[in-house]
């Protein structure tokens, strides 16, 4: 399903839906982030991907365009590179653990210390926010940081938006 | 190449599937709203590929009883590439939110969100400065 969806976005050129796929998108993913033990990231996944981001590029549409229009480049050249690459990583795979081993290398370094020390260290529950907010306060802490840079930009570029559209209307005004 | 390892690693092809659909996307279409979308589906098959690297076979979300007895056999899936993810979901929907107000203030700049119409717009000034330099400099360049 999140390959047909997927693939049904590259067809489409109402940017209308493609946004609302993407919506379907994150849902599906959060989905499958559930059946994969992580909660947490799920409803993650489900407040931000499904719910900002759709808000965020609906709100995009509204001050820009509805419909896309066609490109006039040929698809060879993208589609070879992609190959290439999905080549690649797959041929990259072939090493990796099976699904859910638990010798995994991944499984077997600081993971456990993690599990065990936690209800000591911290007494909190869900080893996930234990984690987050204790052992790598300092990586939430530079991601607060992305935020806060992330909005001062965003409202740099579009604070300006009204106040120029007043100006050229004034302009238009006076020429006419 | 057994039954057994097919089935081991189809998770991880299938995100590379995904990625690369992804991928396409923003290498290969013109509209830069699209090319978001694209760079979501991207990093959302890059999210799910991590946490499949966590999940372990019989496993369960990685959250203790209330009262904290933690039962030593019960199995727990790898809460660190969950903690890295939170973090990188919040880093995308920023990086996200820069590029649609950069699209927004694009749009107003040339009227388009067209990669294509963007570049021809581009061009033609280019070649109008040019063309003016050469004016200015007596019509040799």
């Amino acid at each position: 399903m999140l390959v047909a969806t997927a693939l049904t976005v590259v067809r489409t050129s109402s940017l209308f839906s493609i946004v609302m796929l993407s919506g379907v998108f994150s849902l599906l993913s959060a989905l499958l982030l559930v059946s994969m033990d992580a909660v947490d990231v799920a409803f993650t996944e489900a407040a931000v991907g499904a719910g900002i981001s759709t808000v965020l590029m609906l709100g995009t549409l509204a001050l820009t365009s509805r419909m896309e229009k066609p490109s006039r480049r040929s698809p060879a050249i993208p589609l070879f590179v992609v190959t290439v690459t999905g080549a690649v990583l797959i041929y990259g795979t072939l090493d990796m653990p099976n699904f859910g081993d638990p010798n995994a290398p991944a499984q077997t370094h600081v993971a456990p210390d993690y599990l065990q020390q936690s209800v000591h260290d911290v007494d909190v529950p869900n080893v996930v926010t234990a984690i987050l907010a204790s052992y790598r306060g300092f990586d939430t802490l530079g991601e607060t940081a992305v935020v806060f840079t992330a909005g001062i930009a965003v409202l740099l570029l579009i604070s300006g938006l009204r106040r120029r559209r007043d100006e050229d209307d004034e302009e238009e005004r006076k020429d006419t | 190449m057994t039954f057994e390892f097919i089935v081991g690693h189809i998770n991880y092809w299938l995100f590379i599937v995904l990625m690369m659909t992804g991928l396409y996307i923003v290498v290969s279409k013109g509209n830069l709203v699209k090319k978001i979308v694209g760079l979501n589906i991207f990093q959302t098959s890059v999210f799910m590929f991590y946490i499949s690297v966590g999940k372990i076979t019989g496993g369960t979300a990685p959250i203790f009883p209330l009262d904290m007895n933690v039962d030593p056999d019960v199995v727990y899936s790898n809460p660190l590439p969950h903690v890295l993810i939170l973090t990188a979901i919040v880093v995308g929907v920023a990086t996200t939110a820069l590029g649609l107000a950069l699209i927004v203030r694009i749009r107003e700049e040339y009227g388009t969100i067209e990669e294509d119409d963007i570049l021809d717009i581009e061009r033609k000034v280019a070649s109008d400065e040019n063309r003016l330099h050469g004016e200015a400099m007596g019509g040799r360049a």
